[in-house]
């Protein structure tokens, strides 16, 4: 125990833990993103439902939920205690400071990202976790999509928080291999690779859902009956 | 083909007859107690052949005959070797240029006109002692948590006993040739000194010598490295980016990798 | 004053082991209760210090720099001798030694010499072992090269930076002791003075320089591994920071200077560009193995080098050495390229300069061999001049590298004062009138590994001391002393800055004690250094305080001492009646211009003794004998 604590407290430590948490919310994006494509079944949300009730009542699946939200506070935790620390590190600041010439936005921004991210949970999980799961409600997942994505600004705001994330991923995934020591020259290019996948190819899956709802798909009579249970 | 003809064409620029006038906003502070300000000054006839650290002796000669106390920075080999030298110019650790220290940095970089801004390095760990000058001692503390090979002298093997690879010798080498000049802290928005730590760690653990202690190296260089109050790498790179030696990030994934085998096995 | 080597009796094989046998121990247990203060940190000090650390001796390292890792010693590009014989071309530690007493021009120490030589295959061992990342061939094992002329391939190296892998080692095991605890290591302390009580050397007064208080430190011997001093010329391609401070200080207080005179010039430097010049900077002079070294014919030819046709063009070494051509000595070289521009035939803006092209190479075998022998050479070279060598010639100039003179030791490396031992570049010892490529890292870690911590646990094994402590009046007198010193420097309060005065010196020694010297030259040098260091000490201006960090004031000391070194300089080579080595004296010269030495009346180590600032540095000879290696003449035509 003695010597997680002392892992924990390195400066390295702190970054494993997020490196490895942040890599177990990019695999559950990905089941995220499979779950949520069921929703252009264009059967009015009938699989989507089936799939819906099917997490909730696997008890592996809820085991996996909790380990996935303290994923996210060990990783927006950590990432706090360390930006703390990094401010402290420089206690006067330069009056000049060309990080731009030489690190890319996307690793010059992970805080920010982190910020907005954060943010965009929050309504997130206001707007279709605390209904469905804690509080209650009459509609069903889908109708609640549905209902929600018919906001433009609310798309927007979706939009923008993973425009957002795609940057945080950016720098993230393949900063994860890195500080878990796992980079080498010749696999760069998988890593390159895969990396984009998770930046770019899975924030855009997500993008797709308002997109696809607020233009092209109005909710239908018989998707609202045929939801209700 | 005759000899003279190889170089027809290119014109053998002698030194060069363009002057500059340049101001100068230069980070002065007292002592380490001191809080310190900028101070502005003009400085003429410039010539873009001059070296940085020329420049500013220039503008030490003017300082001085005006009974000013000149500027003081660290400098000694101003050849790019000694690793003293380190200047924030105009938001850059050692100033324009790749794979450089400020005292080959030359003034051709810039051009007449120019306001340029030159602070010490900004850290921690790094107390300001004087205007340019900073305490670095920091970095020796870490070298000395585990930074050596525990040979004693006298006691080592024939050079040839133990065979190494080119490949790895060379890739040691490229971490070996850091200078502990702190440019990656400067450069770093966390004041991370990873990459130096990394290069260390690096050299000694991809060399069989450096093989039986590697795991406590690892461990007390980094815990050393983390009291002294340096910051935490965030993979930005522009350590790397800064780095007069052009060192690797690569080696703070083998750092990294050291100090997990470490910790975990 | 009897100067008495104490070189060991019996044949030179057998001289130091023999020797090392009859050097009395150091109770283990007792070695802690022995200080040894040793003064500068860079290849022989942090060598000297990490070893008798690691011995168990209580060891107080000094350096001006705030690390270790800063010292000179880490600019060194070329190589480390040692005769492995890996390259199975004929080399021996006998080899090494003949070489080497033959490149210093028979005015150096058959015994050391030999010592150095037997010493010299250990050092890369230890390393290896440290960790130091030699160049290796594609088996893995270690590769050597030829160096400076050397007929055997015994030079070990890293890339153009050996200097500073080995440094960096012998800076791991500093620290290795610091971290155990036998090593305190003091940064920004400049050495001011040396303590000696009842005869024997007992400490050193050092200025902090960050507040400027004089600090004292008490010992029971002291060690000065504080480098050369040829920054007294201004322009060299020492550190700025590279001073002779400690040693001539040491030398006022009674030690003896050995062969002040013999100064190294090296061929293959980047011109001086302008009057801002702060120092020059060294190109590795394997450059001259491919590049062809021309001037123009014509005096004062201001035609861009690739006008000027091949008929128009003197390749003089060519001319004048044809067997060795472009790789004639490092002094011939130099002295060469001297006359040139003397003449009126130098290139570039300054005329002081001389082509160094590559063109003829690049031709023959393609700018990708070029550019893999000598890339980043041709880099730094662009870096600094804004010229391409592969485009256009190279411009060079002889500079300024090193000084094989400095205290005089004897075999033990004790300086004449008892407890005062000189190791480094800052003795005089093993290089005799000049250094060959390669030795002079060789030296430093011999010194410091291998020599010193055994000869010093002698010293300290059958001497008897007084106990003594820092408030004792020695040490109050020297503290007193160099105070007022510091604080006469910061009230004068003159027009001229200290870079000026030593701007104005390094001239008057370039010009009369440089590459070739007079006899009227050098009573020039004798008349103007001392009417120069009178306005100095008249005119002089250093601002701040002196309790404070002062780099004016640190420079304003430094100077002080050289204008003393510099005269001292003037006056061995002014008595120094024949050329040898690095000194190279107009009326000594054969009939084709080379050195002409005179073993008849010179075979001596000149060391000088000091004898108060009014009166001149009086002459003790040590006679040199040549037993295994008989003195020929060089020729290389």
């Amino acid at each position: 125990m003695n010597s997680l604590v002392s892992f924990y407290r390195s400066s390295i430590g702190k970054k494993v833990v997020m490196s490895l948490t942040g890599l177990f919310l990019c695999l559950f994006l990905v089941e995220h993103l499979v779950g949520n494509l069921l929703l252009f079944a264009n059967d009015g949300g009938h699989l989507y439902e089936e799939y819906s009730q099917w997490l909730v009542s696997n008890p592996v699946i809820r085991v996996i939920e909790v380990v996935l939200f303290a994923s996210l506070f060990g990783h927006a935790l950590s990432a706090l205690v360390v930006w703390i620390k990094n401010r402290r590190a420089r206690p006067v600041k330069y009056a000049k400071y060309r990080l731009d010439e030489n690190a890319e936005l996307a690793s010059r921004i992970t805080m920010l990202g982190g910020s907005v991210i954060f943010l965009f949970l929050v309504v997130h999980l206001w707007s279709f976790f605390v209904p469905l799961r804690v509080t209650g409600t009459t509609m069903t997942a889908y109708q609640l999509v549905v209902q929600k994505f018919s906001d433009p600004w609310f798309c927007a705001f979706y939009l923008f928080a993973l425009v957002v994330l795609g940057y945080h991923l950016k720098h993230g995934f393949q900063s994860a291999f890195q500080t878990l020591g796992l980079m080498h020259k010749k696999y760069q290019w998988l890593l390159g690779l895969t990396a984009f996948v998770f930046w770019f190819v899975l924030p855009a899956g997500f993008a797709s859902l308002p997109v696809y709802f607020y233009f092209f798909s109005p909710p239908t009579p018989s998707a609202v009956v045929l939801g209700v249970q | 083909m005759q000899k003279s003809d190889f170089y027809r064409g290119t014109i053998h620029s002698l030194a060069s007859s363009t002057i500059m006038n340049l101001t100068l906003k230069i980070w002065r502070q007292r002592n380490r107690d001191d809080a310190g300000k900028f101070a502005t000054y003009q400085i003429s006839n410039v010539s873009p052949d001059m070296s940085f650290l020329e420049m500013l002796d220039v503008l030490n000669v003017d300082l001085i005959k005006k009974g000013d106390e000149p500027v003081a920075f660290d400098h000694d080999c101003r050849e790019g070797i000694c690793g003293s030298c380190g200047l924030m110019v105009d938001g850059r650790a050692h100033g324009p240029g790749r794979g450089v220290a400020t005292c080959q940095v030359h003034m051709r970089s810039f051009r007449d006109g120019d306001v340029v801004v030159i602070e010490p390095w900004r850290a921690g760990p790094f107390p300001v002692i004087k205007d340019l000058i900073v305490d670095r001692t920091s970095f020796d503390r870490i070298m000395q948590a585990g930074g050596y090979v525990s040979v004693k002298t006298g006691g080592a093997p024939d050079g040839n006993a133990i065979p190494i690879s080119k490949h790895v010798s060379d890739e040691a080498f490229d971490a070996a040739a850091c200078i502990g000049c702190g440019a990656c802290v400067a450069a770093c928005p966390n004041s991370s000194a990873m990459l130096f730590v990394a290069a260390k760690i690096s050299h000694l653990a991809l060399l069989p010598q450096g093989g039986p202690e590697r795991k406590a190296r690892a461990l007390r260089m980094v815990e050393q490295m983390d009291k002294e109050g340096f910051g935490n790498c965030s993979n930005n790179y522009a350590c790397e980016a800064e780095c007069p030696k052009e060192i690797s990030v690569a080696h703070i994934a083998r750092l990294n990798r050291e100090f997990l085998k470490a910790k975990l096995t | 004053m009897k100067l008495d080597a104490k070189i060991p009796d019996g044949p030179i094989q057998q001289k130091w082991s023999n020797h090392r046998f009859h050097l009395k121990l150091v109770n283990p247990a007792n070695k802690r209760r022995y200080t040894i203060l040793v003064v500068g940190t860079g290849l022989a000090g942090a060598s000297a210090s990490a070893t008798l650390g690691e011995l168990g001796y209580n060891v107080l390292a000094f350096s001006y720099h705030e690390s270790p890792r800063r010292a000179h010693s880490i600019a060194a590009q070329g190589g480390i001798n040692a005769p492995k014989n890996y390259s199975n071309d004929g080399d021996s530690v006998w080899r090494l030694f003949h070489d080497t007493v033959k490149g210093g021009d028979y005015r150096a120490r058959e015994g050391n010499v030999y010592r150095l030589a037997e010493v010299s295959g250990s050092i890369i061992d230890q390393c290896v072992a440290q960790g130091v990342p030699f160049a290796r061939d594609y088996a893995g094992y270690l590769d050597n090269r030829s160096f400076g002329g050397a007929q055997v391939a015994r030079t070990f190296y890293a890339r153009g930076q050996t200097g500073q892998q080995l440094l960096l080692g012998a800076y791991s095991a500093l620290v290795r002791q610091m971290d155990a605890g036998t090593v305190k290591f003091f940064d920004r302390r400049e050495m001011l003075d040396l303590v000696i009580i009842d005869g024997q050397a007992r400490g050193i007064v050092a200025r902090n320089m960050i507040n400027g208080i004089m600090e004292s430190y008490v010992a029971d011997a002291v060690v000065l591994a504080t480098g050369g001093y040829s920054n007294a010329f201004f322009l060299s391609t020492n550190a700025k920071a590279s001073n002779a401070t400690a040693i001539w200080r040491a030398h006022k207080k009674g030690a003896l200077f050995g062969n002040p005179c013999f100064t190294q010039i090296h061929p293959t430097c980047i011109p001086e560009s302008g009057h801002y010049q702060s120092k020059l900077t060294l190109m590795s002079e394997s450059l001259r193995n491919d590049g062809r070294i021309w001037v123009s014919k014509k005096k004062g030819d201001k035609r861009p080098p690739g006008e000027i046709p091949e008929s128009d063009r003197d390749y003089y070494l060519e001319r004048l050495y044809p067997a060795f051509g472009n790789l004639v000595p490092r002094d011939v070289a130099s002295r060469r390229a001297k006359e040139m521009c003397d003449q009126g035939y130098g290139v570039g803006s300054t005329g002081q300069a001389v082509h160094l092209d590559f063109s003829d190479s690049i031709k023959r075998l393609g700018r990708s061999v070029i550019q893999e022998r000598y890339g980043n050479l041709f880099d730094m070279y662009k870096q600094i001049t804004a010229e391409d060598p592969y485009q256009t010639p190279m411009r060079i100039y002889p500079a300024v590298h090193y000084t094989m003179g400095g205290l005089w030791v004897d075999y033990d490396l004790m300086s004449t004062i008892p407890g005062l031992y000189v190791i480094g570049e800052a003795n005089f010892s093993d290089h005799g009138a000049n250094r060959l490529g390669a030795s002079a890292l060789m030296q430093g870690l011999a010194d410091g590994y291998f020599i010193l911590p055994y000869t010093i646990g002698d010293y300290l094994a059958s001497t008897k001391f007084r106990p003594v402590k820092n408030d004792h009046r020695e040490f109050k007198k020297a503290e007193t002393e160099t105070e007022r010193m510091v604080k006469k420097l910061v009230s004068i309060n003159g027009k001229k800055t200290v870079d000026e005065f030593h701007r104005e010196l390094g001239k008057i020694m370039w010009d009369h004690v440089g590459m070739a010297r007079s006899r009227a030259g050098l009573k020039k040098a004798l008349k103007l250094i001392p009417e120069l260091k009178s306005r100095f000490w008249k005119e002089v201006k250093v601002t701040g305080t002196d309790l404070d960090l002062n780099v004016e004031l640190e420079k304003a000391g430094r100077v002080a001492d050289y204008f003393e070194l510099g005269e001292l300089m003037a006056l061995d080579a002014l008595h120094r009646e024949e050329s040898c080595g690095g000194h190279f004296r107009e009326e000594h010269q054969t009939a084709e211009g080379e050195a002409k030495r005179n073993d008849a009346r010179f075979s001596y180590v000149a060391a000088w003794e000091y004898r108060g600032p009014k009166k001149s540095a009086v002459l003790r000879r040590e006679p040199l004998k040549f037993e295994y290696a008989k003195p020929s003449q060089r020729s290389y035509k």
